[in-house]
């Protein structure tokens, strides 16, 4: 039989603020963190969180992992040493792009003062699984550990890989996720010249109007154990990586696959390894950027995955809406977002979205946060999607621990009070969490 | 070259060290690298510097003979004097 893996820390640090769970507050109370076409973490202080000597040798997207990756293991129970054989904890965080702050400072360094004077310190900065390296050495994890790389994929990979590792047994604990700090002159000017950013500055997935991403910066972290050995532990168990499915467009450079089909099989193969049918999910988190052709191949995907009575049932939200596109860091966000909101049981909205497109017919959960409502007596499930430039398609199935376990799930996200005084009924059979 | 002080060399180095992290209230003559979790990285960094500001070349097998904050200043007053 499959080793279970549960999810039992989640931590990210958004464009929303400091905090998992500040994540999904903000956005579910229809707030955006993008300001001026872009969402820059701009609470985030790495003095707030790190030594002289931890930051200055760490790139900023290996900065936002820690954070993110503190919260989590907080959350779980964690201290200074893991609750396992350290062999036995693996570590997967990913990114898009690496340290691209460092390279582009030492490449000024480069030219202005010649290679000599490169700094020694660039390269552990810049490479892309410095993030990696540097959960492992604060948290002394010492299973396997790297970074994955699948631009808008990677953080969704970093998760599918660690659930792997436990299933597989090669351990019995992993912290996953993905990181992105790639707003640079650089970085934003290479999109740009892409044609893949919203001119108007406005992230609205499957709006009629949506003419391309925002570009985003963070980390989203996620603390897997087997589900076992957490119950041994008596940790808290927040959910369930219940599935994992991943493919290939081999079609594009950067266009998605107009039909979707890659994209839905990646979809069928996360909902097969869970042993989920369509009818039994709550809800989609989308990978949703914005763009004409990603929400559009997204949309066909999951009506030919879910099918189309099943597709137009299931609401789906894209975080994007909310703050951006995070890049390589997406997935694990998107997944964290998800498993705050199975843990909450509130849907959270894709904002921005006003004008249908008539191509585009799902339920995209306009205007406000909604409940979400356990109609089959199953624990609550969802998918997150993350496709990604070069083609790489991920779906993560997440599952929501059951309601006992859940004393803090959180009716007050909700903008209407009263669905609280409904008992039972408007959040269905699986009843309301608290 | 301009005659270069102990006294300018041991202030440049303090700065140094405290940029690359080392608590200033701990670096005197006398604490080690080790103590003021200064690695071969952060050394080479100093060596950067060194080479820049006085045009002394340090070398791999200087920097590991290094064991304390006056071995550094002394070595690189010695080079600069030569």
């Amino acid at each position: 039989m499959k080793r279970r893996v549960v999810i039992t820390g989640v931590g990210a640090v958004t464009p929303l603020g400091i905090g998992a769970r500040t994540l999904h507050e903000r956005w579910a109370a229809g707030q955006c963190g993008i300001v001026d076409g872009v969402g820059a973490c701009s609470d985030f202080d790495p003095s707030d969180f790190l030594s002289v000597k931890e930051a200055r040798r760490l790139d900023r997207f290996s900065q936002l992992a820690l954070v993110a990756a503190a919260e989590a293991l907080e959350q779980a129970g964690w201290a200074a040493e893991p609750p396992y054989d350290p062999l036995r904890v693996g570590c997967v965080i990913a990114t898009g792009i690496g340290g691209i702050h460092t390279i582009e400072s030492q490449h000024d360094v480069l030219r202005e003062r010649g290679p000599k004077m490169l700094s020694p310190l660039g390269i552990p900065q810049f490479m892309p699984n410095a993030a990696a390296a540097a959960v492992t050495m604060k948290y002394r994890l010492r299973g396997q550990s790297y970074g994955v790389v699948s631009a808008c994929s990677s953080g969704a990979h970093a998760v599918g890989c660690a659930l792997r590792m436990i299933q597989y047994g090669d351990a019995d604990a992993a912290v996953a996720g993905g990181s992105e700090a790639a707003l640079t002159v650089f970085g934003m000017g290479s999109f740009t010249s892409m044609q893949a950013l919203s001119p108007t500055g406005i992230s609205r997935p499957f709006d009629a109007r949506r003419d391309g991403f925002i570009m985003g910066e963070g980390a989203g972290v996620l603390v897997l154990e087997e589900e076992s050995a957490a119950r041994r532990r008596g940790a808290r168990i927040l959910g369930e990586v219940a599935g994992y499915g991943s493919t290939s467009d081999a079609y594009h450079l950067t266009a998605p696959e107009p039909h979707g089909e890659p994209a839905a099989r990646a979809i069928e193969l996360a909902l097969r390894d869970a042993g989920v049918e369509p009818e039994q999910l709550h809800y989609v988190n989308a990978h949703g950027t914005s763009t004409q052709l990603n929400d559009a191949a997204e949309t066909a995907a999951l009506k030919r995955a879910l099918g189309e009575e099943q597709a137009r049932r299931i609401p789906v939200s894209s975080t994007k809406s909310s703050i951006g596109h995070l890049l390589g860091a997406a997935g694990a966000v998107e997944a964290v977002a998800t498993v705050e909101t199975l843990r909450t049981r509130v849907i959270a909205p894709t904002l921005g979205y006003e004008v249908p497109d008539p191509e585009l017919d799902l339920d995209f959960v306009p205007g406000e946060a909604r409940p979400l409502i356990v109609t089959n007596g199953h624990p609550p499930t969802a998918i997150s999607n993350s496709f990604a430039f070069g083609g790489h398609n991920v779906t993560l199935v997440l599952r929501g621990a059951d309601a006992e376990l859940l004393p803090d799930a959180d009716a007050e996200l909700l903008p209407d009070a009263d669905v609280r005084e409904e008992p039972g009924e408007s959040r269905g059979e699986g009843g309301p969490a608290r | 070259m301009p005659a270069v002080t102990t006294e300018q060399v041991e202030s440049r180095v303090v700065e140094a060290l405290t940029s690359f992290g080392a608590d200033p209230e701990q670096i005197s003559r006398e604490s080690t690298f080790e103590e003021l979790d200064i690695d071969s990285l952060d050394l080479v960094e100093l060596a950067q510097i060194v080479e820049d500001e006085y045009g002394v070349v340090l070398k791999g097998e200087d920097m590991k003979e290094l064991q304390t904050v006056g071995d550094a200043v002394d070595l690189i007053v010695s080079r600069a004097e030569a």
